[in-house]
Order: structure tokens, then sequence, then C-alpha cells
């Protein structure tokens, strides 16, 4: 089989911890829209959920920092933060350490990527899978990209990982669900909290959309830091599933919630 | 300037209840094994968010260690804004404040 589904989500923790201190007319649409994500993800019916996100140091440092890094785990745990503050309880999210084997030995190929047998997710991935999975009964093939320890990997790296998670995709026998997830313009964890470019966000998503791979890859770091602040960086996320997807993007919902700290989003990617 | 132990502690101590355990039950000990300088451990010692921030922790690390703490949203923000304002912009890293200091742009 291959890919049967393709889609981006928002990841911030305020989108379950603070909750509660959002205008229920931003809230409520989007909480609904990303359940209804998930549900469109269960009617692929796939076997499988690649999980592309940014994490935050739950797992990776600068003594040992890997661009990318892929799980090879038959279970993982989260969310290391406080369960209160996120809104979210502990729990084990199943994985599948022998696709995610398979996996990793196809990247390989073509990309050095580092492979974890534990993983702790952090709000990055379990925000996602709070809506998409609720019941947490989907196995999740945990992909990471550097983009909070500098140096980052070039966009265009990333544009290849995301072929090379495709090339793997396609030689698994199993129905794959890829998501990728990070924020677009935010300046996140700083006094700047709630700091929005909207503008810059509707571009890039014009841009996303369109899977216009140039336009995609033209970004760099500085103009990023300076118009999209250092959570900006994240868009490497999105780049990488519109490599493994091919396809024309959709929006699914978009919409800036300052007291989230991003433009809430969430799109589709047809397959290609 | 010891920033990078800084916040290798502040990894450990947020993925790890191990750690978190040692934090509550034998802090001097623990933190005793990272190479801090005076003014961090203080930092760290009096939960001063403010003064870590200005420092250039990186600010994923410090909002897991604020959560840890269990700082309402409202007052870990004005904790920075507190910090940059009595000790001086960020010095490292790339979580600066780009906002004026009476710039709520979420309304906290």
């Amino acid at each position: 089989m291959s890919l049967v589904f393709a889609a981006v989500c928002s990841h911030a923790p305020g989108i379950t911890g603070r909750a509660h201190l959002a205008d229920p007319a931003l809230r409520d649409p989007f909480h609904a829209a990303f359940r209804a994500l998930g549900d469109e993800m269960r009617e692929a019916r796939p076997e499988a959920l690649v999980l592309v996100g940014a994490e935050h140091f739950a797992n990776f440092f600068m003594d040992n920092m890997p661009a990318y890094a892929i799980g090879m785990g038959d279970e993982y745990e989260g969310p290391i933060e406080d369960p209160a503050w996120l809104g979210i309880e502990k729990t084990r999210i199943p994985g599948n350490a022998e696709l995610g084997k398979r996996i990793v030995g196809e990247v390989m190929e073509t990309v050095d990527v580092a492979f974890a047998e534990e993983w702790k997710f952090d709000h990055g991935l379990i925000v996602p899978l709070h809506f998409l999975t609720p019941r947490f009964d989907l196995p999740v093939i945990p992909v990471n990209i550097n983009c909070q320890g500098p140096p980052l990997t070039p966009l265009h790296r990333a544009w290849a990982f995301g072929e090379a998670l495709r090339r793997a995709a396609d030689k698994a026998p199993e129905r794959i669900a890829i998501v990728a997830t990070g924020g677009i313009s935010h300046w996140p964890a700083t006094p700047d909290s709630g700091k929005i470019n909207e503008a810059w966000d509707r571009e890039f998503l014009a841009r996303w959309q369109r899977n216009d791979k140039a336009a995609l890859l033209s970004y760099r770091d500085g103009d990023i830091y300076r118009d999209a602040g250092q959570g900006g960086f994240e868009i490497r996320t999105f780049v990488c599933l519109a490599a493994a997807a091919r396809g024309q993007g959709t929006i699914r919902h978009f919409q800036p919630i300052p007291i989230f700290s991003v433009s809430a989003t969430l799109g589709v990617m047809e397959l290609a | 300037m010891s920033l990078y132990g800084m916040q290798k502690f502040l990894y450990h101590l947020n993925r790890d209840p191990r750690v978190q355990s040692r934090f509550r039950d034998d802090q001097a000990a623990l933190l005793a094994e990272y190479p801090l300088d005076a003014e961090e451990r203080s930092a760290i010692e009096r939960g001063d968010l403010g003064l870590m921030y200005v420092l250039g922790t990186n600010g994923q690390l410090l909002m897991h260690f604020a959560a840890y703490l269990g700082m309402p949203w409202a007052e870990y923000i004005e904790a920075m804004r507190e910090g940059v304002s009595r000790h001086g912009p960020v010095r490292a890293g790339v979580y600066a404040m780009t906002t004026g200091m009476d710039e709520k742009v979420a309304g906290v």
C-alpha cells in the first residue's frame, strides 16, 4: 500500500492547556474541526500514523541533536508536561517497532536519520493525537525534525526527508497516514506569546496549498526569524509533508487565536 | 556563563520523574552535578524565571519548567517581562522579547 491520508495541523500547548481562557467562538469551531480531521483520517482506514513533529527538548538535546529522528518502539508515553497544565492526562501510545524499523531503513537510502526505541511525547505530538486519535488506539511512528536547537536542517533537506518518507511508505504493505504538525508564524514561550503574523501565515499556506516547491524552499531562516518568529522554524514539518504527499493542499481551518499563540491551522493534502 | 549546563538541567528535570524527585528531596546534590555559576544556581533555587529567561534559557525548556512549578500562564508570562525589566534584554538564544513592556498581545 502506501499513504492513504496526509494532513497538517497545529500543536500549541494552549490549544488544550489554555482552552478555558479562549473565546469559545474561536475555540469551539477549531476543536470541532480538529476532531473532524481525525474522523477524516480514520475514514481512510490507516493501520499506522506517521506523525512528523518538531519536539521541544523532550527527547533530544544539544549534547547529541539529530536533524531527523524516527521512532522504532512498540510503545511510547506522554505527555512529559504536567497533565493539569497541558489538559491531557498521561497515557501510553501504541507504536509499531517493526514498521518503524522498515521506514528508517528505507529513509536511510537518501537521508541519514537517527532512530529511537524510546520516546516521550511532549505537547508537539500529544496535542494532535488528543484530537486525531482521542482513544490513542492507532499505532504511531513518531518522527522529529529539529526545529529547536540551531543549527537547523535546511528546508531543501526537509523536502528530501519528506520524499524519503514517501518512498518508505510506498514500500510498506500497510495503509499509512502521515500528519505533520508545527506552528507557522509564532513567538511561543516568550512575553510575545500570542503575536501572530497573519499575512505571513496566509502567504505560506498559499504556497503550501499549491505545493510550490520552489516558493516553499525560498524562505531563509533569518527572514523567518524576523517575520515569523523562532516558532516559524517549524515550517519544516509542513514542507516535509508537501514533499511526501506531492498533491495540492486544502486548508480545513485557519484562525489566529492569540491565547493559543498560533494561527490555529488544519489542512489536508491530496496524494499524488 | 554556563547556559548550556542550566539548560541541560532543565532538560533532565522536565522529562524525568526521578530527577523531579531529587529536585524536591535532594536539590543541592542534584544541582551540584551541573556546571552552574552562582547566578544560575540561585535563579533555579528561587524559581526566578525572569532571570533564567534573560540569561538565554531556551523558551520551551523554561515553559516546561514553569509548568512543572505549576505557574499559571499569566504569572509565567509576567515573570519573563519582569526579568527583562530588571535585568535588560535576553542575552543569548532565539527567544528574545520583541514586544513592548505593556504590549500584551494575548491579553495576559
